[in-house]
């Protein structure tokens, strides 16, 4: 009887979310960019998953130097490099790398940078002074120094070129949380939750992270083609992806010395950077707007 | 005969910054009997809103000095942890907050915010439909249909606003509510449907009430004590009739009524009382008043005057002392 009223509430309470998310979907799907942008990340993210099956990894690493610096035709779609590897491969295989590295990384500092900032942010003080003098510290190294020391220390795989660029941005997101958050603090409608008895908690997360949420989104959003890049400048000084693993950074970075006899090479993985963090940008500022109820309709 | 709900001895509100001290609220003792409404009256920063959020505790901690007594239902609540402060807030106490346009989450819908406080003081075990329930009853019962309860703040106007602030109070039935200028942000006809929905609200759930207000119109409509604050201090304390027909009155109360502008009387201007509110980091020696009294003595400027005590008529002036001990 009590089980079955249990189920009854939980399935009620599981409709009400998914008609909230239905809302919001809604109100993305009207955006016309953040849809073209979602559409182009989901085909990469595509692409990234089944990699395999539309290229064989082969293609990417084996070194052919009968087909060296071609460009673009039927049999290499996007031309080869100086090993002959094919660059098509090596894009669709490298998006694995660069993607999750540009998600990961991101979604973890700023897990990690929104808790620290929003409890500088609410609690203010002693808190606040000691979370940010630390991150001060941080931010008196140059982010890619920092990185690249976290990596010569740990050793280079892609798990601590996770951590090293995680560790280097997490400062940036505690900074705009805590500012964000610090705007809206000071609303009657926090004291307000604190009348009706709501704990800190439930205050920072229920309140105070929606309402900061605008920034936030963009600034992750940007945030992933900025990762992707610092992944990449890594790889290229050794510290990051180890060779012949594909990675778009490192393409890049290959590239620049043939520069002026093959243009193509650098074009190719630039537009996938390019193209990435654009869409990513435009899905960021979909999703800010449509997260506001003011905007709604 | 009525009981005591909540009594408050000697409390004293201090904030310390690195700069300076303010004395906000200093030495006032109050009570409040179950089912009665008084009226906290004074200029802006007497310290009405300072003591509204020392009973709920909801000062900042870390500038905020409190001391004294405030005794709700037999508890010292200055004495409660946290986590017990937490279970009194929103079910036995809650606020009406002055700015209804400031004290409503914006991404909430309104329901889900009158819910709020229904959820976290869950005592009955009440399901998901039964809150729901409550919550459309509540609103139907501050007069905004319940099919609103989707919408948002934003799409409410401020009168309609302010119900919703209402009904987010009265959603839990609490034994005491405190009602910060709810108001002072409203205009003339809103204000007056906004009071007698108060009233009637009151009458019905027998809650007991604290209105804070600067408007003596609406103490007289809706308080049976009545308590006038300056600089932090209870000067006058008695029954709305002690206090607005009685013949004995601090002379700051009669200032105040004074400054109220009278239709039949063709008067060129309006009469205020001159000078301005002590500042609350360096209050004047005797009686705070003195300086601005039109019967200030020699005694005044000294000596803080104590309370003239007449029934539950309480004045707290030299004037009447002295006259007393005649």
């Amino acid at each position: 009887m009590s089980n079955a009223a249990a189920a009854k509430t939980q399935s009620r309470k599981k409709s009400k979310k998914n008609s909230q998310l239905k809302e919001v979907w809604r109100r993305f799907r009207k955006n016309k960019s953040a849809m073209v942008g979602l559409v182009i990340l989901v085909i990469f993210a595509l692409a990234a998953i089944f990699a395999d099956l539309i290229v064989p990894y082969e293609r990417a690493i084996e070194q052919n130097g009968s087909v060296r610096l071609q460009g673009p035709s039927s049999e290499h779609w996007f031309g080869t490099d100086a090993f002959g590897r094919d660059t098509f491969a090596r894009i669709i295989h490298g998006s694995r790398v660069s993607l999750s590295i540009g998600f990961a990384a991101v979604g973890i500092s700023l897990i990690i940078g929104g808790f620290l900032g929003a409890a500088a942010g609410y609690y203010g003080g002693r808190t606040d002074n000691i979370i940010m003098r630390i991150m001060d510290v941080f931010t008196c190294v140059p982010g890619i120094l920092l990185a690249l020391a976290i990596v010569a220390a740990l050793g280079s795989s892609m798990t601590n070129l996770l951590i090293a660029i995680t560790i280097a941005n997490i400062p940036g997101f505690v900074r705009l949380v805590r500012s964000s958050i610090l705007t809206v603090v000071e609303n009657d409608f926090i004291e307000a939750a604190r009348s009706y008895g709501a704990k800190d908690f439930r205050i920072i997360v229920k309140y105070i992270l929606p309402n900061a949420m605008g920034p936030i989104i963009v600034q992750a959003t940007m945030g992933i083609a900025g990762m992707i890049l610092s992944a990449s400048g890594l790889s290229y000084m050794g510290m990051g992806i180890q060779p012949p693993r594909p990675e778009w950074g490192a393409m890049l970075s290959e590239a620049k010395d043939y520069m002026r006899t093959a243009p193509y090479l650098l074009l190719f993985p630039g537009f996938a950077i390019l193209i990435s963090a654009l869409c990513f940008n435009l899905v960021g500022d979909g999703l800010r707007d449509a997260l506001d109820p003011k905007l709604k309709d | 005969m009525s009981e005591r709900l909540l009594e408050i001895h000697d409390l004293e509100v201090i904030y310390k910054t690195g700069l300076e001290t303010v004395y906000a609220v200093n030495k006032i003792n109050l009570s409040l009997d179950k089912g009665k409404t008084l009226g906290l009256v004074g200029e802006t920063g007497a310290g009405k809103t300072t003591t509204a959020l020392a009973i709920l505790a909801l000062l900042p901690e870390r500038t905020a000095h409190v001391k004294g007594e405030i005794i709700f239902d037999g508890q010292d609540l200055l004495k409660l942890k946290e986590y017990e402060l937490r279970e009194i807030r929103g079910e036995k106490i809650s606020m009406i907050f002055q700015d209804p346009m400031t004290s409503l989450n914006p991404i909430l819908t309104v329901g889900s915010q009158i819910s709020e406080a229904l959820m976290l003081h869950n005592d009955q075990n009440r399901s998901k439909e039964e809150i729901e329930a409550r919550v459309e009853e509540v609103l139907e019962m501050v007069g905004i249909p319940a099919f609103r309860k989707k919408d948002y703040p934003h799409q409410f106007s401020g009168g309609m606003k302010q119900r919703v602030v209402i009904a987010i109070a009265l959603a839990c039935e609490p034994e005491l509510l405190i009602a910060d200028e709810p108001t002072t942000a409203l205009d003339v006809t809103i204000q007056a449907q906004v009071l007698a929905m108060m009233n009637e609200l009151r009458e019905r759930l027998q809650t007991s009430m604290i209105m804070i207000t600067h408007d003596l119109g609406i103490v007289a409509q809706t308080c049976d004590d009545v308590a006038v604050m300056y600089a932090g201090e209870i000067i006058e304390y008695g029954t709305a009739i002690d206090v607005f027909t009685g013949d004995k009155h601090h002379p700051y109360t009669v200032g105040l009524f004074g400054s109220i502008p009278n239709l039949e009387v063709d008067s060129p201007r309006l009469s205020p009382i001159e000078g301005l509110m002590p500042d609350p980091t360096d209050l004047p020696q005797g009686c705070k008043f003195s300086p601005r009294c039109p019967k200030c003595m020699d005694i005044c400027r000294e000596v803080p005057p104590t309370d003239y005590v007449e029934g539950g008529h309480r004045i707290c002036c030299h004037l009447f002392n002295k006259e007393g001990t005649k």
